[in-house]
């Protein structure tokens, strides 16, 4: 049995989803979980129910925005306090510029964005994609403890059964000191969804959207069903989406539970970026279109017909 | 100022990945490589904060195999003045490539005052560098910025966050930066740059004279292999505007029936 934290940011009031992926996959080891500032009743509930023994909420000075510095400083007072063997967090876009920052404070190492990991004994063994998925390696840590991993969001899934434990909360009040890059501002996004990288269902347009203004029947899709729309690289490069929305090994590696690509012909860098896709359905006019060799389902036709037709349905099977 | 931009070497993102029959790696011998695509970024970042501080240098650091040049070749071209290389295998793991980072550019006698790199390597795809590199020279780090500008003593920068939502940092130099597409617009080296980036001065290290050894080995990798290959999907022909509505009626029932997706 290891001795485990795990970080978990707080959106709206729930942990992240992956900070629940990471704490079903760790039932049998000691789980504790750290939060920045208050705690609030719905998310101490949730942690404990997943199976963290203990949440340490950590407040100071300069933690109410994240930065780089600040967060990785707090952290590592309560990670040398406590002698953790393995320190998770998930490959959000905090986590993945935290934890490097972190794991080289303590002089330790780390494997980035796991989408697999399993425990021989006390030894962890993960398994990440490189080259944006187009291979996997298993992976382990050298050197000294603790060792630092990030897991990838909806790789793990959610557990089907959890030991709830005690979920017991404490403060702990870190002096983090001056903050050299802080963050004066934040600007909201175009898109109140999910990220990409967390979305659980994703439409994105490719190429054959011809203009930006397009990407309006993909949003239309997206809103009935609760997805993020993306793009492959060829329509970002001709500017019809801007690269926030890219998939592929130059964008963004996703998997999602549905992908739906649009007029994207499925070139090799766009298909290592979405194959971990659990259900994938392509719409392309050309039957011989590299997508569809990736596709659970694949509809040759005109994108301009049949996404309309598609948002009707689901419309009707959701009761819209 | 002092502007070190560190860079690495990565097959073309159009390179068929196989694995090494051994699984401890990929086999490199017919890769066509280039400059990681991001750091083409920063090396543009380098020349444009060179060109609005007079009297600036650009150092482009890699460390990686001695196969190919091409990566320092073509940050020179753009405009860098020297580069150094620090010769080591192109599966070494990002601590021990901080180290070495860290190690080249105060072997080089100069004070960094900017340090640029691209937000990741399309190779190994760990986003790990930039931090630690950071870290261990003890500067604040931004990474995935798409925008910056300075001011009289201080830089703007911007970062790209979940959602495409954006933080802005300002913060003094000696910082280092990491850079994503957007934050400019990479120059292509003209011919007469790329002759004369043939001699302009490459220093070559070895990973001990830049104060790497085997101990500092943080991950031990083993097992590539290609992911499987998906069974064939069903295909339903929609290209007759008379069958559309019964295809798209079809397939949205298997995704609730059969893939229960939705």
């Amino acid at each position: 049995m290891s001795k485990v934290l795990i970080f978990s940011e707080v959106s709206n009031d729930h942990p992240k989803s992956v900070t629940l992926e990471i704490l079903g996959r760790l039932t049998g080891h000691e789980c504790e979980v750290a939060v920045m500032n208050n705690l609030s009743g719905n998310v101490k509930t949730e942690l404990a129910k997943f199976g963290a023994s203990k949440i340490h909420c950590l407040k100071g000075a300069n933690l109410d925005k994240y930065s780089p510095e600040g967060y990785a400083k707090a952290l590592k007072e309560l990670i040398t306090k406590n002698n953790y063997d393995y320190v998770f967090a998930g490959a959000t876009s905090v986590g993945k510029d935290l934890f490097p920052r972190l794991s080289s404070m303590h002089n330790s190492g780390m494997v980035s964005e796991v989408t697999n990991f399993i425990f021989e004994g006390d030894k962890f063994f993960g398994t990440r994609p490189l080259f944006a998925g187009k291979c996997y390696a298993k992976v382990e840590v050298l050197g000294p403890k603790p060792h630092f991993v990030t897991v990838r969001p909806n790789a793990l899934g959610m557990p089907t059964s959890n030991s709830a434990k005690a979920g017991e909360a404490a403060d702990v009040s870190v002096d983090i000191g001056a903050i050299r890059a802080i963050v004066k501002e934040v600007v909201k996004g175009t898109s109140e969804k999910l990220d990409l990288t967390e979305a659980n269902i994703i439409v994105s347009g490719g190429r054959a959207m011809k203009e930006a203004a397009n990407f309006k029947i993909l949003n239309e899709l997206a809103d009935v069903i609760g997805a993020t729309v993306g793009a492959s690289r060829a329509a970002v490069d001709s500017g019809f989406a801007p690269h926030a929305m890219q998939v592929g090994q130059t964008g963004k590696t996703v998997s999602p539970s549905l992908y739906i690509a649009c007029g994207i012909s499925g070139a090799i860098q766009h298909l290592a970026g979405m194959r971990t896709s659990k259900v994938i359905v392509a719409i392309n006019t050309d039957p011989e279109a590299p997508i569809f060799t990736k596709a659970d389902y694949g509809i040759v036709g005109d994108l301009f017909q049949i996404v309309p037709l598609l948002t009707e349905e689901f419309k009707k099977l959701l009761g819209k | 100022m002092n502007i070190f931009v560190c860079v690495k070497q990565v097959p073309d993102t159009e390179t068929k990945i196989v694995p090494t029959s051994d699984g401890t790696f990929i086999e490199t011998s017919s890769i066509k490589w280039i400059l990681n695509p991001y750091d083409e970024y920063a090396v543009e970042q380098a020349l444009l904060m060179q060109a609005a501080n007079a009297g600036s240098t650009v150092t482009v650091l890699r460390v990686g195999s001695l196969k190919d040049t091409e990566a320092l070749r073509t940050a020179m071209a753009m405009g860098a003045d020297d580069s150094i290389l620090i010769e080591a295998p192109d599966n070494l793991d990002s601590f021990m490539i901080a180290k070495a980072l860290k190690g080249a550019i105060e072997k080089s006698g100069k004070k960094p005052d900017l340090i640029l790199t691209g937000k990741q390597a399309i190779d190994d795809d760990c986003l790990q560098v930039p931090q630690i590199l950071a870290q261990m020279l003890d500067l604040p780090s931004v990474a995935v910025v798409v925008g910056m500008s300075q001011a009289a003593d201080s830089i703007t920068v911007k970062r790209e966050i979940d959602g495409g939502a954006i933080e802005i940092y300002e913060l003094k130099l000696p910082a280092l930066i990491a850079c994503n597409k957007g934050i400019n617009t990479p120059r292509y080296a003209s011919l007469p740059g790329i002759m004369k980036a043939k001699k302009k001065p490459l220093v070559q290290h070895k990973l001990a004279d830049v104060g790497v050894t085997d101990g500092d080995k943080r991950l031990k990798y083993s097992g590539f292999s290609l992911p499987p290959e998906k069974p064939a999907g069903k295909k339903f022909d929609a290209s007759d505007a008379a069958k559309q509505k019964d295809v798209v009626s079809q397939v949205v029932g298997l995704l609730r029936t059969e893939a229960k997706v939705i």
